[in-house]
């Protein structure tokens, strides 16, 4: 007799210990709902900005890339990594770097997010949006992400509506929202865990 | 695992110092607070939560079907998949990946699996480095101490505590206590590990049978920056994790957050799905007792648990006893209908760690009926013989108090008699409930004596 295989033997006790009781998946996962905890209405760019802001990051309105510019150049960055072809800001050429170790100098990352999230301020990012290194939002010490305002979804079920397609093909991705954070001391908030320190975005 | 003390001898060690008690009780009950806000903020909580028990209890009655889809998809994305029975198994996994490669330095990010499974010692004795990234595990790995929480695992420690251990062990300051100080250590330090590890291992929070992908959610950034610098990442998962769709992320990351700390997300919601370019990708699938706990009828929906700590941090037990009272790797009101599948003899007191007063159910997102197991258990624990004396003897007791009318009425009133006129009678050492507990005054008449009034 052959000995089962460890995934023979797991699969075959649940086999015969599941329920047999059969529960239908609920559909229709979406509600409408924007809702906060007053009633006053915004749109869902304002919304995502509240919400931003609630959870230790920035947003800000830009007209246009001339303004991004002129505010990002008023800090100097020592090592700026810049993913926006339309923005003129200097910086490293992340073609030129091979091994994802050598971000770890990166002061400050500017990359596009792809969608944002009103309910959480949560913005999602994927593989298009690192330049081949994956670590890139992480390592960075601060972040900054543009977001088209268009981008902005309600809830987490209308955002997960949007990438359903693109999760069947992508390598990662991620829903990113705030900088880092932890309050594993004494339960006080401190940012810039491991992640970013800071993260802002620009709303166009 | 094995321990010395039953959880109503280590609360006592942990109740020595009271107005240590008092502000765990508070850290605790704060965090409850800032969960209830973020829930009422959002008017189709409940149907949230509805759905989530559904599509968990989906999951449950189509477990191997859903696992070998994500199986087949994992692997056509280029991830290796592996099955564990037990711990053991689990153990050897990780470690023959480490000796294929050479390997000697891991960086881990919180997986309350592989510390079910022992997976640092074991590693440890194997001539590998493993360090733990969470800030919060770092601090109590370094203090040779076990999470005390599965959500916030140094929450028993004061910011002074943390402040010595890191004087010892990072050379900080003697006496600093800032949190802020102290986090910027631990970040220069980690980032130090995060660049020299070879390998990284983190936990799932949910894996997609649809796509073969897998979901970890973080604040700090920990899992991500391990498994996207490692030349290899290693994912560990208890079965239950598995989700069947895409569309049911929506669920259970707007539920997870909130009711684990109150925040709307947390900072970090990786979806991994295939290795970088370069990259190897490990996930293990672990058994360990899962299979058993399916089985049992009364206690296979523990297994819908999302372990978002939200039972825990509302339990009038746990944030009076700590986090390590409950002598297994997930303490609280969830670890107490876990603990005894694993090892009843062991975890036979736990059940008794509760008042059953139902507050972990009402906030439970997936609906887990967790004080109504915990009823049960102690049912089981007591009808096996592994119950304690003094426990065995108060059970008995209550059955035939409750099977029998008349006693019940005679004892309930002796009862309120014995409370007017002698409460010492109850409140001796052999009752560990009247520890620490003023008795209310009784009431002269029983509801039914006053009800057979009112009908005259
Ligand atoms: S049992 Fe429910 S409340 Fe407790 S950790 Fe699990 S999901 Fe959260």
């Amino acid at each position: 007799m052959t000995k089962m295989t460890s995934r023979e033997q797991i699969l075959a006790k649940i086999r015969v210990n599941k329920p047999s009781e059969k529960v239908v998946l609920p559909t229709n996962l979406d509600w409408e709902n924007t809702a906060f905890d007053d009633n006053i209405q915004r749109s869902a760019s304002q919304r995502f900005a509240e919400v931003l802001k609630s959870i230790g990051g920035e947003a800000i309105e830009a007209a246009d890339f001339d303004f991004i510019k002129k505010e990002i150049d008023t800090i100097h960055y020592h090592h700026v990594i810049n993913l926006l072809p339309n923005l003129e800001i200097q910086g490293k050429d992340i073609r030129e770097i091979s091994d994802a170790h050598d971000l770890a100098s990166v002061d400050l990352a500017i990359i596009e997010g792809k969608m944002g999230v009103a309910e959480n301020g949560a913005i999602w990012l994927d593989e298009s949006c690192f330049g081949g290194h994956r670590v890139l939002p992480f390592i960075t010490q601060h972040l900054i992400i543009v977001l088209k305002k268009e981008n902005i979804v309600s809830n987490m079920h209308k955002a997960y509506k949007r990438i359903q397609s693109d999760l069947f093909s992508i390598g990662f991705g991620l829903f990113l929202a705030g900088p880092s954070k932890t309050a594993d001391i004494e339960q006080s908030l401190v940012i810039g865990a491991h992640g970013a320190r800071s993260l802002r975005v620009y709303l166009v | 695992m094995t321990h010395s003390l039953t959880h109503s001898q280590a609360s006592d060690t942990f109740n020595k110092d009271e107005s240590r008690v008092d502000w765990h009780d508070e850290s605790l009950w704060f965090i409850r607070q800032k969960r209830d806000k973020a829930a009422f903020a959002i008017p189709e909580w409940e149907e949230l939560r509805e759905s989530a028990s559904q599509i968990k209890e989906n999951v449950l009655a189509n477990m191997d079907t859903y696992l070998l889809e994500f199986e087949q998809k994992a692997q056509k994305n280029g991830i290796h998949v592996h099955w564990a029975t037990d711990a053991a198994e689990h153990n050897t996994l990780v470690l023959e990946i480490m000796q294929k490669h050479n390997f000697k330095k891991i960086v881990k990010s919180k997986s309350m699996l592989t510390e079910e499974c022992h997976l640092n010692p074991f590693l440890e004795k194997n001539g590998i480095e493993v360090i733990d990234t969470d800030l919060g595990e770092r601090i109590v790995q370094l203090r040779n101490e076990p999470p005390s929480h599965i959500v916030l695992p140094a929450i028993h420690l004061k910011k002074q505590d943390v402040g010595d251990t890191f004087h010892e062990y990072l050379g900080t300051e003697k006496g600093a206590s800032d949190p802020q100080y102290l986090t910027e250590a631990a970040r220069q330090h980690l980032r130090g590990k995060f660049i020299a590890a070879d390998l990284a291992i983190t936990g799932v929070n949910f894996a997609i049978a649809e796509t073969g992908g897998f979901v970890v959610c973080t604040n700090e950034g920990n899992a991500d920056m391990g498994a996207h610098l490692a030349k290899v990442h290693i994912a560990c998962m208890g079965f239950e994790k598995i989700i069947p769709k895409i569309e049911n992320l929506g669920i259970f990351l707007r539920l997870l957050a909130r009711s684990a700390t109150g925040q709307p997300i947390t900072t970090y919601s990786s979806h991994f799905q295939k290795p970088r370019a370069g990259q190897e990708m490990h996930i293990i699938i672990v058994d360990n007792g899962r299979s058993t706990q399916l089985g049992r009828a009364d206690f296979r929906n523990s297994l819908k648990c999302i372990r978002c700590g939200a039972c825990m941090n509302t339990c009038p037990v746990y944030r009076r006893s700590g986090g390590h009272s409950y002598h297994n790797a997930v303490a609280g009101p969830i670890g107490i209908i876990l603990a005894p599948n694993l090892d009843m003899k062991q975890n036979n007191d736990l059940p008794f760690a509760s008042t059953l007063c139902g507050s972990c159910t009402n906030v439970c997102p997936v609906k887990i009926n967790i004080h109504e197991q915990i009823w049960k258990w102690r049912q089981i624990v007591t009808q096996e013989g592994y119950a304690g004396f003094e426990k065995t003897q108060g059970i008995k007791l209550m059955n035939t108090v409750l099977s029998k009318p008349k006693v019940y009425r005679f004892v309930g009133k002796m009862g309120r008699e014995i409370m007017r006129f002698a409460p010492f009678a109850v409140n001796n050492s052999l009752n560990k409930w009247f520890k620490n507990r003023e008795m209310p005054d009784a009431p002269k008449e029983s509801f039914r004596e006053w009800y057979m009034k009112q009908k005259m």
